[in-house]
């Protein structure tokens, strides 16, 4: 039974050492990456939080700018209960640098059938890049609860 | 290979009677929690069939106030009530000896203030902040204090576990802990050091914020110190149930656990690997990738323990069906005792953990997890591990417990057996739906009955499951109240006298290196090393805390 055991135990441990490094292969050499950190907003001395983020570039300008041939940078701000812009409108094939923040509370950034997954935490600026290649309307969810009207608060990706 | 029959009359040890009072005191606590829960987890179910039950709901004002009950209740003040009153019989009959019957009164007082305190703030409306309570949401501080209160009474358990222990040491010297006892303190110890991350949070940063004395809060602080302790409280739920997994169901089933070192190296290992919360934090601004991609493998490490459990109580299981005369590959399946309600729901409990361990792999496997985080795939993977291998698991234990503790023989045990099925059946179908319905992007703790978009694809269909499923796991949990109050209430007076534990195959060497697993200094200092390399940079980072965060009460 022991020898069983044994077995068993190096087995599972195989298992899940080939998983990680599964889960490693996809992230150093397929490009997928966790959700980044794009700096902070620090409200200084009796300023509201709200205040220093909307003097803060790019959340001065939110919404989306060109940044280079086929690639965009979309600076949406995460408030009880919308995202400010709802709507973000870009061409088929374009590459996407979402960056997120919130104003108040914990949001998050979802948008279903993509990658595109965050959390938006006051005081700090999430950052995600993905590639839109299929044309067509993508939800943009807030999905973390983040007060009363919480479901409320979505909007729309539209991709032409 | 000797099966001791359950009442062993010269080994026999009565706990004394108004000790025994505390803790079905604790258990019904945590039951009347249960039974508010599992009413609104039903509304719940049918809002993501798209049905609107919970305005009808006296006195909730949101579905998310429906929410924060249903996860206060059912996962802080049911598992903690149930680990109090469960784990501290199991430690006492390890041991021999009684507990300590003032610090058993107090953590039954505690826990009762800090469960009214918490559910006076919600259900008036002041605290819809969920079970998270993630800052800057602001709760009245009533619900902090209740959490505070709710947690020592852990703490005074442990508190009486450890002197029980001590005690029994003093006496025993250079003896092995009995098994029984090993497991059941290492459950609390593990929780002890877990339990400071929260404890921290609430204690330094939510309470005085929340009376006015401080201006505001570190928002990243507090979640990294709440998520410190949010990944091993799920431990702290299962590790009571493998307590009854190890130590009871091999007995119930007339079988025997193989190695008793095994196990208290299990129970080692999860105490070991507590500073991994940070997996609940991947999507997360502000955390090194490096550093999440290091938890992740910590993570799948804590896999193993599991693993390990799996082969451990099948095996057992596999002993008891031989020698109840089963025999072949797989024979000795259908002669274990499944007309046993308390076996029966224990079983169908461990074949709902098996499915729930394979979908937290998916939330634990770094990448993969953006696919569904926070999505409806998550509260379906924990309703088979909290929600049923937890909590059916806790049923299962109740059909002997409360007739131990009353001296009652169980009332309608049939029922108690269709209860078990119902509640298995039912969560099945939900998770199927919940979990089909992440995958198609639907998102957890969203009213979904009240949102304004069109429904995407996929998940009507997921929300029509969840809404049969949830359905059948309720009226599972109501056959379950049924049988217990009528036991309680009108159980035929019977004398048990004992409670069913099992002997071990191997038993624990008197000497040699293994003697050192008994030693809890040890892994204790190498719990808090591992702890201070993971954390200790990301605290530090956050000294002195920026309270920038100024808090919200819009829900
Ligand atoms: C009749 C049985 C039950 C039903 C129908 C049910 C239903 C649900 C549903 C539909 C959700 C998702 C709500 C949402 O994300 O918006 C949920 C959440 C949850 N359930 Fe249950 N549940 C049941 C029993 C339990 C039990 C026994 C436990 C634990 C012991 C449990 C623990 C939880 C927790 C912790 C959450 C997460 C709450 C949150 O997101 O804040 N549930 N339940
Ligand atoms: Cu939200
Ligand atoms: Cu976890």
């Amino acid at each position: 039974m022991e020898r069983y055991e044994r077995i068993f135990f190096w087995f599972s441990a195989a298992v899940l050492g080939l998983l990680l490094c599964c889960l490693a292969y996809i992230t150093l050499f397929m490009d997928i990456h966790l959700p980044g950190h794009g700096g902070r907003i620090m409200p200084k001395d009796g300023q509201p939080l709200a205040t220093a983020v909307l003097v803060t570039p790019p959340f001065n300008h939110p919404g989306i700018h060109e940044i280079g041939p086929g690639r965009y940078e979309a600076a949406v701000l995460a408030m009880q209960w919308i995202f400010f812009p709802r709507k973000i409108e870009v061409p088929a094939g374009s590459e996407v640098t979402f960056r997120v923040t919130s104003t108040d509370v914990i949001h998050g950034f979802f948008i279903p059938g993509t990658r595109v997954n965050m959390m938006a935490v006051p005081g700090y600026v999430t950052v995600e890049t993905y590639r839109f290649r299929h044309p067509g309307n993508y939800l943009l969810l807030c999905h973390e609860y983040c007060g009363r009207q919480h479901q409320t608060m979505w909007g729309e990706v539209i991709v032409k | 290979m000797s099966t001791p029959i359950v009442y062993e009359p010269d080994r026999a040890f009565a706990l004394p009677a108004n000790q025994r009072r505390l803790i079905s005191l604790m258990l019904y606590l945590g039951f009347a929690a249960l039974a508010v829960g599992v009413v609104n987890g039903l509304a719940q179910a049918l809002n993501y069939a798209d049905i609107d039950v919970f305005r009808y709901f006296p006195g909730l004002h949101t579905y998310y106030e429906g929410l924060t009950v249903h996860g206060v209740f059912n996962v802080i003040v049911l598992t903690f009530a149930f680990a109090n009153g469960f784990v501290s019989l199991t430690t006492a009959r390890g041991l021999n000896r009684p507990l300590n019957g003032g610090l058993l009164w107090a953590a039954f007082v505690t826990l009762l203030a800090g469960a009214a305190l918490a559910a006076g703030a919600i259900l008036s409306g002041h605290a819809s902040v969920l079970y998270t309570f993630y800052a800057p949401l602001e709760a009245h501080w009533t619900f902090y204090l209740g959490l505070t209160l709710i947690v020592v009474s852990t703490w005074l358990t442990s508190a009486n576990l450890f002197l029980s222990l001590s005690r029994w040491r003093r006496e025993h010297r250079g003896e092995r802990i009995p098994l029984l006892a090993y497991i059941s303190v290492v459950t609390f110890i593990f929780w002890d050091i877990a339990s400071v991350g929260v404890a921290a949070d609430v204690v330094l940063m939510l309470l005085p914020w929340s009376l006015g004395i401080l201006s505001g809060v570190d928002p990243m602080l507090s979640r990294t110190l709440f998520w410190f302790t949010g990944h091993p409280i799920v431990y702290f739920w299962l590790l009571p149930v493998y307590v009854s997994w190890y130590a009871m169901i091999p007995r119930q089933v007339s079988g025997s656990l193989f190695s008793d070192t095994a196990v208290r190296i299990v129970f080692l290992m999860f105490l070991c690997i507590i500073p991994i919360g940070l997996h609940h934090q991947y999507a997360d601004p502000g955390i090194s990738p490096g550093l999440k991609f290091v938890v992740a493998g910590l993570t799948f490490v804590v896999f193993l323990p599991s693993l390990l459990t799996a082969f451990s109580v099948m095996y057992a299981l596999e002993i008891g069906g031989r020698r109840r005369g089963g025999s072949g590959l797989l024979g000795w399946i259908f002669t274990l005792p499944w007309g046993e309600p308390s076996v029966a729901a224990q079983i169908l409990a461990m074949l709902a953990f098996m499915l729930g361990g394979i979908t937290g792999l998916i939330n634990a496997s770094y990448s993969i997890n953006l696919d569904i985080h926070n999505t409806a795939f998550v509260p379906g993977h924990f309703h088979l591990t909290v929600g049923s291998a937890v909590a059916l698991s806790y049923m299962g234990i109740t059909y002997w417990l409360v007739p131990y503790l009353e001296q009652k023989r169980l009332w309608g045990k049939r029922i108690a057996l269709a209860q078990a099925w119902c509640y298995f059946v039912g969560v099945l179908i939900f998770a199927r739906g919940l979990i089909s319905g992440g995958l198609a992007g639907m998102p957890r703790r969203t009213a979904i009955s009240l949102i304004d978009y069109p429904l995407p694809p996929g998940w009507r269909e997921a929300g029509i499951l969840t809404g049969v499923g949830g359905t059948l796991m309720f009226i599972g949990a109501v056959l379950f109240f049924v049988v217990l109050a009528m036991t309680v209430l009108f159980g035929e007076p019977t004398e048990i006298a004992d409670i069913p534990f099992t002997d071990t195959i191997e038993p624990p060497p008197a000497s040699g290196w293994l003697v050192n697993l008994d030693r809890f200094g040890y892994w204790v200092a190498a719990t808090i090393v591992l702890c201070v390399l993971i954390y200790g940079p990301i605290i530090y980072h956050h000294i002195p805390p920026e309270l920038y965060s100024s808090g919200s009460t819009n829900y």
